[in-house]
């Protein structure tokens, strides 16, 4: 087997004391900065560039380190949505549902150990798959035109009744304000604005980590000000010591596996990405479990299906970025940026041309999940005992490292005020039981739909059956239809049933 | 002060001759921090000059300067533009990279109430040239079937780009066609990509028959065979071994249409600080750790410095305003 000759030759290089040490470095620095609200891997690994050139490590050092940092960063995600109910960023949004109500019934070490285990295994498989079928995907990608694209969106969104689903119209209104906020800004496939008010700030449109922080971090800071005004603070969660046993961990055993295969293939389409990974991964594991579990009330297979899913669909980005130089998420193009300095030309020949440098990328990717999975263990103890401070403290520590987080990304006080009516309208949504997950869903796919949509009417001069006009997208209709209806038809007889009992 | 004095003798070992009337030896004027605004998200073609010219800059300097890249992601470079003009008007510490994605648009008044004018410009320091390719299956063999299907029929076509309508991708396939006589190029097809890469698959995937780009982004596929390139838009051919791509000036039209890479500063730096950039951009544009960058990433060579690249920067908004005009972009 060549592959695993190439593999070994990889090890080789990310096993020498140096190229360890910083895999270790870069595993918690990526931790820490996913764990902070508004910081994302692009954003972890854009910081940690310089200082590789800095300290003048050779390409290799340098991309462990930095291949570390992303996987770091995919893990950390995880942290503050399990403990603070506020996603580290965007696709650790679904981790959100199921982890912080484990939190609150005293199981966030519970919580956090299984979602580094899931993330683990996610990962896992999709670097599996990232060794055996990475060229045949990329080719795969390649048949993905405009038509195929705007079927994957209307599945993600003909799925999206999976999630929050206790008011199914309060779901599509939320995803219904989160594409509206999405046609916001320059209108690419004309040019003109739209809803801009002539503010430069808005001419690119709203940027979703602006939007999650605001929803989801300042608008727990005011319903804990509501609670909490004037009087003493509510009681705190109380915390279990860690204890995991097998069963639990068999029960999340096959959610990963399947999350990190549904990652995997997010990841590797260039656009669709971890976000999707996550939710697609999420939604599919509620179907599948269906009644049998608890989910959104603290089910551990809700946090390990977007934590696998998550964290396969970022291995599974690198499929596009290794084989046909294309970065399909700006954490990828950041690597690529960086891989191009060393002299490697992005490309279809990447794989052949440069096989040392990729085979060394993806034993580090191995390796730095092996570390990330020895690193969070022994860390949850740290991490939960940030939940004893008491909220009162907790939350304008929190508060103020999500504004410098927002600042940090655009150096935009106009982003700051924006993020804080995002806290506000997320503050009365959460009163009005108005999910918050479907708006940023809308945010993240609502460009990329709209896009396609045009694309196709563009080509096709406006003839709408182009929309299936390939077999790849009749069956991506199929499935979405499919999506939509079987919950229908099956959960009345479903509820029959549990009646009957 | 050792590694000062370092500096002050390389710095002007280099530039002697060239601005003599400076006398930069005697003190670096400008050391610390710097600042390079790259106002784009990390990842693009923007924050790929601030961290280049950045490590060029600090290891040329032998440490003395240290450039920071803020990443000011806005209105396409707006948002960036407008920081430099209200906030750092005197701030000789820092540089903003720019592009022809900046001139065209100066030139169509998408950075409302601003114009190139209000800043001063500094050097360029490569250029990335355009490039029309097909799908290696395509039925397009030439420059001038291309051209021939456009006069038969402007619709008949789909181009692909990274750029918005109207934006320098869009302009690069109106151009082209203009100058060689197609009529109606309103219903020229072109559809808009968020990056060159994506262009780039829908076209290698054949759902798109034409890529617009540049060459940095289809080389590797030019390389591998998946595209077929048509033309360089420009004078010159590529390095090699992509030189055998003929140019548009060979094929018989008159477009050159190639994104170049460099800086401007804000407006009211004195005269003396802004040589001292314009200077040091160019010593460290010279140095063979540049064009090693260069080739690896698929720029051509391209430089101009100090007055007449910040003439040539006016006169590119001045004739892409027209352009655009006639071609119906902007009214």
């Amino acid at each position: 087997m060549e592959t695993i000759g190439l593999l070994m030759d990889g090890f080789n290089t990310a096993l020498s004391l140096e190229n360890f040490l910083y895999a270790l470095i870069g595993c918690f620095v990526g931790t820490l900065i996913g764990a902070l609200p508004g910081l994302g891997p692009a954003n972890g690994v854009a910081i940690m560039i310089p200082l590789a050139f800095t300290l003048g490590l050779p390409p290799e050092t340098a991309l462990i380190m930095l291949t570390s940092v992303y996987s770091g960063a995919m893990y950390g995600g995880r942290i503050s949505s399990i403990l603070l109910n506020i996603p580290g960023d965007e696709p650790a949004m679904m981790t959100c549902l199921d982890g912080y109500p484990m939190a609150r019934q005293g199981k966030a070490a519970e919580a956090l150990a299984l979602s580094a285990l899931a993330s683990f295994i996610g990962s896992l498989v999709a670097t599996i798959g990232l060794i055996f079928l990475a060229p045949i995907l990329a080719r795969f990608a390649l048949s993905f035109g405009a038509a195929e694209y705007f079927a994957l969106f209307v599945l993600a969104f003909a799925t999206l009744g999976g999630v929050t689903g206790k008011n199914p119209v309060k779901s599509v209104l939320a995803a219904g304000i989160g594409l509206a906020i999405a046609t916001m800004g320059i209108d690419l496939s004309t040019g003109t604005q739209r809803y801009t008010f002539n503010v430069l700030e808005l001419f690119e449109g709203v940027d979703f980590i602006v939007a999650i922080v605001g929803l989801f971090a300042i608008s727990e800071l005011l319903l804990f000000i509501e609670a909490n005004k004037g009087a003493a603070p509510r009681g705190e969660i109380k915390m279990n010591p860690l204890r995991l046993n097998f069963a639990s961990i068999r029960q999340i055993l096959p959610t990963s596996l399947r999350g990190g295969v549904l990652g995997f293939i997010a990841g590797v389409l260039p656009g669709a990405g971890a976000s999707l990974g996550s939710f697609v991964s999420y939604t599919l594991e509620k179907r599948i479990v269906g009644s049998k579990g608890f989910f959104g009330e603290g089910d551990p297979r809700g946090i390990a299906a977007p934590e696998a899913g998550n964290n396969g669909a970022a291995a599974g980005a690198l499929v596009p970025m290794l084989t046909l130089g294309i970065p399909g998420s700006a954490t990828t193009a950041v690597l690529l940026a960086m891989l191009v300095s060393f002299n490697i030309t992005p490309g279809p020949l990447m794989f052949t041309q440069n096989a040392d440098i990729v085979w060394g990328v993806i034993a580090a990717l191995l390796l730095g999940n092996i570390l990330l999975l020895l690193l969070n263990i022994p860390l949850v103890g740290i991490f939960v005992r940030l939940l004893s401070i008491p909220p009162r403290y907790l939350l304008p520590i929190v508060t103020m490292v999500a504004f410098v987080g927002v600042y940090a990304i655009s150096r935009s006080v106009f982003d700051l005020c924006f993020m804080i009516a995002f806290g506000v309208v997320g503050y009365i949504f959460r009163k009005a039981e108005i999910p918050l997950v479907p708006i940023i869903l809308g945010m993240l796919l609502g460009p990329e739909m709209e896009k396609n949509l045009r694309h196709v009417m563009q080509i096709h001069d406006g003839n709408w059956a182009m929309l299936w006009g390939s077999s790849l997208s009749i069956g991506l209709w199929c499935i979405a239809v499919a999506g939509l209806i079987i919950p229908v038809i099956i959960g009345p007889i479903m509820r029959a049933r549990i009646g009957k009992q | 002060m050792k590694i000062k004095t370092k500096l002050a003798v390389a710095t002007a070992s280099l530039i002697i001759g060239l601005t003599s009337t400076l006398g930069i030896a005697a003190e670096p004027l400008i050391t610390g921090k710097v600042d390079c605004i790259a106002p784009a998200g990390p990842g693009g073609g923007w924050d790929f000059t601030c961290r280049s010219i950045g490590r060029l800059l600090n290891n040329f300097s032998n440490g003395e300067i240290t450039v920071q890249t803020l990443n000011m992601p806005g209105a396409g470079g707006g948002v960036g533009f407008a920081h430099m003009i209200t906030k750092r008007r005197n701030d000789s510490k820092v540089l903003a990279a720019a592009s022809t994605a900046t001139t065209a648009r100066l030139a169509q008044n998408q950075f409302p109430g601003m114009n190139s004018g209000m800043v001063r410009w500094v050097g360029a320091i490569g250029t990335d040239p355009g490039i029309i390719a097909v799908n290696r299956e395509s039925e397009i063999d030439s420059l001038a079937t291309l051209i021939k299907k456009l006069k038969e029929d402007p619709s008949s076509v789909t181009f692909a780009g990274a750029s918005a309508i109207g934006g320098w991708d869009h302009l690069k396939i109106l151009m082209t066609a203009h100058s060689a006589g197609v009529s109606d190029l309103k219903r020229i097809k072109y559809l808009s990509y968020n990056n060159g890469g994506t262009a780039v698959t829908q076209v290698v995937g054949g759902h798109i028959d034409v890529l617009v780009g540049v060459a940095s982004s289809s080389k590797g596929f030019i390389e591998s065979g998946d595209l077929r390139p048509l033309a360089v838009l420009g004078h010159s051919h590529l390095s090699p071994p992509l030189d055998n791509i003929p140019t548009s000036f060979e094929l018989g039209l008159d477009v050159e249409a190639s994104n170049w890479r460099g800086f401007y500063m804000p407006k009211e730096v004195s005269e003396e600080e802004y040589q001292w950039w314009v200077s040091n951009l160019k010593a460290a544009s010279q140095t063979d750790e540049w064009k090693r960058t260069m080739v690896q990433n698929g720029l051509e060579p391209f430089s101009l410095f100090g007055e007449e690249f910040d003439q040539f920067v006016n006169k590119q908004v001045e004739s892409l305003a027209n352009i655009s005009k006639e071609i119906g972009i902007i009214k």
